[in-house]
């Protein structure tokens, strides 16, 4: 296939419809989306109000996220080993793993540092996933480290062969950390063009610091060109927009075996994090408004279907939330344990077959 | 007889072919030229990388969390520095994730002064290493040692740093614990396992057939018995530590020298018997001395062996400038000589015991050191623990 073709459809600019005319989902795919979007909002949302009362020390999370990272989860080859996706991601990623299945009470658990957090057992803040099950590697504070540390996996895949890809994601910016330079450099070195999904979701701030002050380039993605990687920009706020986006460069990376840098622009709905208030912005675009108005136009479900749904949504996190304030905290003594491993249990990963397929499949 | 870059090569290839190493790469150190010290000549699975410290240790951990089993190189330790928050997060992440993922790589490095290598390629790397949870530190100071070193290295589950001491490059066996089992002698060696000078595009190394020998995590060698003084040290120390206590053996000094080999897990046991029975402890390394590893060693004994000290325990190490000068005039006023190690030691061995010696009053039973990890768990249950995130202070009963 072309790729200027993809790349001047996928080129679109915030607000303005991209021509030709848009692709769409099934109804069946939208609504299911839509269902993970609301669910991931009312978690973050709930995560907000545990911090504030109290019930967590910190949040930070993904609200404005969730229409591209859902579909991003959605459309991951989810499993164990070098036939699945790896998956770098960063804090802002709840909706990724919420689309992969990823209950909302473990988030919750991780809000409240119970021992019962399975991706930390208390020692981490919210959002920071590990999941080995589904090749989610640890997710961790410190900016842009998994864009050096996707390599690695990007080489094992790269000579593995089949259809496994690494898929790293991160802000904008961060891209001006070395870690982005470093992803650029290795994944297009001749000797072993690396099978990598190099995503940014851009929303124009890190913390408080506009990303016009900082960068003169015109896309974080562009830096990807001078590697001859194959670039785009997507409506990150749009899930129609992201879900193709996503797909068309997934399907790229799987079948080339070479990098693709996706950037998708979009909205931060309630600020940085805790450490900023995390108080609703209502000057930015909010992917829920979009794809509630898109479904209701489509006739496919009434704002008082979605109003429903998220009160449905309200309340099974309410019970969700009341469960993990009955459950353990660790135990000081604790903080001996997973100092250093016994096995070998990653190298179990390596050899574990195909066993489940992608939802683009379906 | 091998050499210690030999030794790592060879150890290198027997995690190819016997322990399930798949990637041996750094800068420059795939062929043609298999690293800037040949210690990875004639490997299969060596690749030469970007000149990218970040990049390559990024790339170990990755691979090893894809199930691979890596081991990377920085071509010297003085580059390793802006790599340290990935090396933090190689060390933290099976603990992070409570267990989810382990990070089996191994990261080799050659450290230390001793071939004036001027401001930058004469860094120490123990003092940051040592402060990096999560982590096992090997330190060999013989080909032996080197080979067992990396074998243990490479079959452990957990990312373990081997730091090659560089000016032992070039040092062979001196005596025949420092062999390994199985090795042909130097010149066979070299006809077998070097790289021709010139084309090497059609060469192949032959490889010996060596024994799988492990220098076991968290064991020293006691290089010479003594009564008098105890000698703690490692890598390239040790042996001239060996020498120093030779010589001053003349003198009728008896000093007893301890080879660390891992400086985490450490032996304290080694330590801990050997300053008993001395009560004079001298810890030496050439890393600068202000936060230094041996000072955390000092205060152990400290703590734990109070009553048994004669002299204070005492620290010969780098001098805290910002660097080790050229000129020879300079290196050897900065980091520890034959001559200086020599001094040290008498000095430890002669000093007076300062005030009453306790040696003799009954001995009280200790608390368990805090960096100990067999701690007792049970003792800490109940204790009040306080702890602060953010500014925000709470304490609670476990
Ligand atoms: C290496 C590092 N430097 C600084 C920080 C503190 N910090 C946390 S988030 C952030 C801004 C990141 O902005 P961006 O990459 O655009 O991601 P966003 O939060 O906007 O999604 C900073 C500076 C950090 N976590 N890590
Ligand atoms: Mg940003």
């Amino acid at each position: 296939m072309c790729y200027g073709t993809l790349m001047s459809e996928l080129s679109v600019e915030m607000g303005r419809e991209p021509s030709p005319a848009p692709r769409q989902l099934p109804k069946e795919q939208l609504l299911k989306i839509h269902d993970l979007m609301l669910e991931g909002r009312v978690l973050e949302e709930r995560l907000i109000r545990m911090q504030r009362q109290g019930e967590g020390y910190f949040w930070i999370g993904g609200p404005g996220e969730e229409a591209f990272n859902v579909c991003l989860g959605l459309l991951m080859k989810k499993g164990r080993g070098l036939d699945h996706d790896f998956f770098h991601g960063h804090y802002r990623s709840s909706g990724t793993l919420l689309a992969m299945g990823a209950p909302s009470i473990d988030a919750l658990r991780q809000m409240a540092n119970t021992k019962t957090d399975p991706y930390s057992e208390g020692r981490n803040f919210v959002g920071h996933f590990s999941k080995r099950e589904w090749n989610v590697v640890p997710i961790t504070s410190p900016i842009e480290v998994q864009y050096s540390i996707a390599i690695g996996t990007g080489i094992a895949q790269a000579r593995h062969g089949g259809d496994g890809i690494t898929i790293v994601t991160g802000g904008d910016a961060g891209s001006a950390e070395g870690d982005f330079a470093s992803c650029l450099v290795w994944a297009s070195r001749p000797m072993l063009p690396l099978p990598m999904l190099i995503v940014v979701t851009n929303n124009d701030w890190g913390i408080s610091t506009p990303a016009e002050s900082q960068h003169g380039e015109a896309n974080v993605s562009d830096r990807g060109k001078p590697f001859g990687m194959p670039t785009a920009v997507c409506d990150g706020n749009d899930p129609e927009a992201s879900w193709f986006a996503i797909q068309e460069a997934m399907d790229y990376v799987r079948r080339e075996r070479k990098p693709f840098v996706l950037e998708a622009r979009l909205s931060r709905l309630y600020g940085h994090s805790s450490s900023s208030g995390s108080n609703y912005v209502s000057e930015e675009v909010d992917c829920l408004d979009v794809i509630a108005e898109r479904l209701e136009r489509r006739g496919w479900r009434s704002k008082d279907e979605t109003v429903a749904k998220r009160t449905e949504l309200e309340a099974s996190m309410q019970g969700w939330y009341k469960q993990v304030l009955t459950e353990p905290k660790p135990r000081p003594e604790e903080i001996w344990d997973y100092v250093f491993a016994t096995e070998n249990v990653v190298a179990q990963d390596a050899a574990v077959q195909s066993t489940e397929k992608t939802a683009g499949d379906l | 007889m091998a050499t210690v870059v030999q030794a790592v090569r060879m150890a290198l290839h027997m995690g190819e072919a016997h322990l399930g190493v798949t990637d041996i790469f750094g800068e420059d150190v795939g062929p043609p030229l298999g690293g800037v010290f040949t210690a990875t000549q004639g490997l299969e699975t060596a690749w030469n990388s970007p000149l990218d410290e970040r990049g390559i240790v990024g790339a170990a951990m990755g691979l090893a969390l894809a199930g691979q089993k890596p081991v990377a190189e920085i071509q010297f330790c003085d580059y390793a520095f802006n790599t340290i928050d990935l090396l933090k997060l190689a060390g933290n992440t099976y603990w992070a994730c409570a267990g989810d993922w382990n990070v089996p790589m191994t990261l080799m490095t050659p450290v230390g002064a001793g071939i004036h290598g001027s401001i930058y390629h004469s860094h120490s790397f123990d003092a940051q290493a040592t402060r990096l949870p999560g982590w096992k530190i090997v330190m060999p100071s013989n080909p032996r040692d080197a080979y067992g070193s990396l074998i243990a290295a490479i079959e452990d589950p957990n990312p373990v740093m081997v730091l090659l001491p560089k000016a032992l490059m070039r040092a062979r066996a001196e005596g025949p614990d420092e062999l390994i089992g199985g090795e042909p002698d130097a010149k066979e060696l070299r006809a077998r396992i070097d790289a021709p000078i010139g084309d090497r595009s059609g060469w192949v190394p032959d490889w010996p057939d060596l024994a799988l020998e492990r220098v076991p995590e968290g064991t020293s060698a006691t290089l010479r018995r003594g009564d008098q003084v105890s000698v703690v040290t490692f890598g390239r120390l040790a042996r001239v530590a060996k020498k120093a206590a030779e010589e001053l053996a003349g003198e009728g000094i008896d000093a007893e020298v301890i080879d660390l080999r891992w400086l985490h897990p450490y032996d304290w046991a080694a330590i801990r018997d050997s300053v008993k029975k001395t009560g004079r402890a001298l810890f030496l390394n050439e890393d600068t001395e202000i936060t230094n590893f041996g000072e955390h060693l000092i205060r152990r004994c400290c703590e734990d062996l109070f009553g048994d000290l004669r002299i204070a325990p005492r620290l010969h190490a780098g001098a805290h400038v910002p660097g080790v000068g050229l000129s020879e005039h300079l290196e050897d006023a900065s980091v520890p000589t034959h001559d200086s190690v020599l001094r040290a030691i008498r000095e430890a061995a002669l000093a007076p015991e300062v005030g009453r010696s306790m040696r003799d009053v009954p001995r009280v039973e200790r608390r368990a050191p805090t960096v100990d990890f067999s701690l007792d768990r049970e003792a800490l249950e109940g204790r009040v623990i306080t702890h602060e995130v953010f500014g925000r202070s709470s304490r609670y009963r476990a």
